[in-house]
């Protein structure tokens, strides 16, 4: 299980507990040297690489249950496989990419960091997202940033019904189909700053695609202060 | 109905409140938030008693035999349970909806008594922390300022499912309380309302919160207590699925608990007393043979050493105190009388809570105000009031014989009315029924 500091430790989940994962990587100090890790034979383990608080590099073998990656700092990880619901939840910095595809809630409340979805996201990916950046190479389900405050949120394909529904300050970018927008949510222009931005931020996800092919969308804002008159909006 | 005032005959169905509330509802077109919890009369502790020692029971003297208040919370699986030297514990009430000063006069409080204080939606607050020997963190839908380095530093976790006075609702904290601290912690922009979502973003129901709450152990290293808050609704089913889904400690809140800001139709109209909600989770936690095992908090219109008492004697492991708690702190205060009546209140009556003009500095952002309360000096009355209440109840249990307040017992009771006797399920005072208890009405 251990190895020198300069080696990929091992971490086969055939022969250690989550616990025990999650506890040595914990261990780890915050200021520390950079490690490197292996999980193995993730077979759908809930609560995997949560609470990361130290640079390392974390690659897990297999499908992953809820929550992989929650609440992560500092730590990069790879998935190799599908992740259940709430995959990297309220991230606040590091990278988190996931291979395969993604079920409910991934990145939700997300206050920093990138995380990269390679397949697809099922529905409300991003919600109440707080400052993290999200890039889905697939397409994500409905109800996809409801609520988001802050951060990004790129989707390649397609979205799903209400997309970025009671939105606040994050930015949406689609290159497909929206299927609808939430309420309050509006497509806005894509000017200079938004194309170069979302470049850099496509470039990082190492998805290479041109950002004038995707539509930005955003808040309208009349939701920002109650107005008897909007109820009808809800 | 004939009446010796022809012209002069108020409805009783249509009282003055209800025919006000219709003309204010016509002219603004809007509901009426307010702070604060349920204000109609509702059965309640108060029509409980205690049945003293007599004959048969043997009264401990009252100042000179002891009578334990220590209380333990966690013991369920977490490797560090909280120890309370009294079993009253501070509701969390947010930074935000309550002022900096505010919040850390709470916790100078409690920690002057050594007890625990709560955090908030909104977060925890530097100055909190440091002034709470014992603080626990809420884990809320909206997961404003949510962060696990506060995760870590917490002393125990509360995954907050519901509030008593809006049992399925979400909240909003109106832009007027929205300074720029307050919107950098919740990574909004400042002065527009904050909305607060009913629902938790990652999980839904009783088998994704058991996961929610394994992730959050895993991430505290199971050192923390975790406890899930109820609002009163359907409790006896709300508690026995907290327990199945882990928890180590449950939190029930009945509808008379308070909130910063709420519809008042929804304060005044959804969910139950707590007397009844406290009855049907320790049904609940004993026919699981959980009773003592995962701890109960109950609050919702904790006043009195008495009400704590009795809380106790109904099985609860402690309380927690929202409203009583601000009252302590100054929110309300006589002195202030002309000021809330030039905001339309007065002394005794003043709910505006979600409008950020509180003249006693508590409900407010603004620095001016927030200014006027001193918290060490609003920590010192709150640790008074603590004392007071922990000492009342101690008188009662030493009364019933008892050398632990948790030794108090439903055989203790007696209830006033029938509503209180089902409610609570002690019999009706001078009887042996208990309305619904062995299919007897």
């Amino acid at each position: 299980m251990s190895a020198p500091a300069s080696e990929t430790r091992i971490m086969d989940l055939r022969q250690i507990s989550v616990r025990e994962l999650n506890q040595a990587l914990h261990d780890l100090p915050e200021a520390g040297a950079s490690t490197r890790w292996q999980v193995r034979n993730a077979a759908g383990e809930h609560a995997l690489a949560v609470g990361i608080n130290a640079p390392c590099a974390v690659e897990i073998n297999g499908h992953v249950g809820y929550y992989c990656a929650g609440m992560n700092k500092y730590a990069e990880l790879t998935i190799h496989g599908n992740a259940g619901t709430g995959l990297a939840e309220n991230m606040m910095s590091g990278r988190v990419t996931l291979k395969g595809n993604a079920s409910q809630s991934a990145g939700a409340t997300g206050r920093g960091g990138l995380l990269v979805i390679e397949g697809d996201a099922a529905a409300r990916c991003g919600i109440s997202m707080k400052g993290i950046d999200i890039v889905v190479r697939g397409s994500v389900g409905h109800l996809s940033a409801f609520m988001a405050q802050k951060g990004r949120l790129v989707v390649c394909g397609d979205a799903g019904p209400a997309l970025g529904d009671s939105l606040y300050e994050a930015q949406l970018f689609v290159r497909g189909q929206a299927a609808d927008l939430g309420a309050d949510c509006m497509e806005k222009e894509m000017r200079t700053e938004h194309l170069e931005a979302l470049g850099v931020l496509l470039d990082q996800a190492g998805i290479n695609l041109p950002a004038r092919a995707f539509r930005r969308y955003g808040s309208a804002r009349s939701l920002y202060h109650f107005n008897i008159d909007y109820a009808d909006t809800y | 109905m004939s009446s010796q005032y022809p012209g002069m005959i108020e409805s009783a169905l249509f009282s003055r409140d209800v025919i006000a509330e219709i003309q204010r509802a016509a002219t603004e077109g809007i509901y009426d938030i307010r702070g604060w919890g349920a204000k109609r009369p509702l059965p309640h502790f108060d029509d409980l008693v205690f049945l003293g020692a007599s004959m048969s029971r043997y009264p401990l003297e009252g100042y000179r035999e002891r009578c334990d208040t220590h209380v333990t919370l966690g013991t369920r699986y977490a490797k560090k349970p909280l120890e309370l030297k009294i079993p009253i514990t501070i509701a969390g009430m947010s930074f935000g909806a309550l002022s900096a000063q505010a919040k850390e006069a709470l916790g100078r409080g409690a920690s002057a008594v050594g007890t625990s204080t709560t955090t908030g939606d909104g977060g925890m607050t530097p100055e909190e922390r440091a002034a709470s020997s014992l603080l626990v963190y809420q884990v809320l839908p909206s997961r404003y300022g949510m962060d696990p380095d506060d995760l870590r530093r917490a002393d125990a976790i509360e995954v907050v499912l519901g509030q008593g006075a809006k049992p399925g609702g979400g909240g909003m904290l109106l832009g007027q309380k929205i300074n720029a601290r307050v919107a950098g912690m919740r990574d909004l922009p400042p002065n527009i309302d904050q909305r607060s979502a009913c629902r938790h973003p990652d999980w839904t129901g009783p088998d994704d919160l058991e996961i929610k709450i394994r992730e959050l152990r895993e991430i505290t290293d199971w050192e923390k207590p975790v406890y899930v808050k109820i609002g009163a609704s359907r409790s006896y089913y709300d508690t026995a699925l907290a327990v199945k889904a882990g928890a180590d400690v449950i939190v029930l809140d009945g509808m008379q608990g308070g909130t910063a800001a709420t519809q008042n139709v929804f304060i005044e109209h959804v969910g139950i007393p707590t007397l009844p909600a406290l009855r049907q989770a320790v049904e609940a936690l004993t026919e699981l043979d959980m009773h003592r095992k995962v701890q109960l908090i109950v609050s919702g219109g904790i006043r009195t050493g008495a009400d704590v008492a009795k809380a106790l004697a109904m099985g609860a492991d402690a309380v927690s105190i929202g409203v009583a708690a601000l009252i302590a702190l100054g929110d309300n205060s006589p002195s202030l009388d002309e000021e809330y009546r030039k905001l339309g209140s007065r002394a005794g009556c003043y709910d505006d809570w979600q409008a950020g003009r509180d003249p006693a500095g508590i409900t407010t952002q603004d620095e001016a105000l927030a200014s006027r309360l001193d918290p060490v000096l609003g920590g010192r009355r709150l640790a008074n009031y603590l004392r007071t209440l922990n000492m009342e109840t101690q008188i009662i249990a030493r009364a019933c014989g008892k050398s632990h307040v948790h030794n108090l017992e439903p055989e203790d009771l007696a209830a006033l009315t029938i509503e209180a006797a089902a409610m609570a399920g002690v019999p009706l005072a001078g009887t042996q029924w208990i309305p619904g208890r062995d299919g007897r009405f």
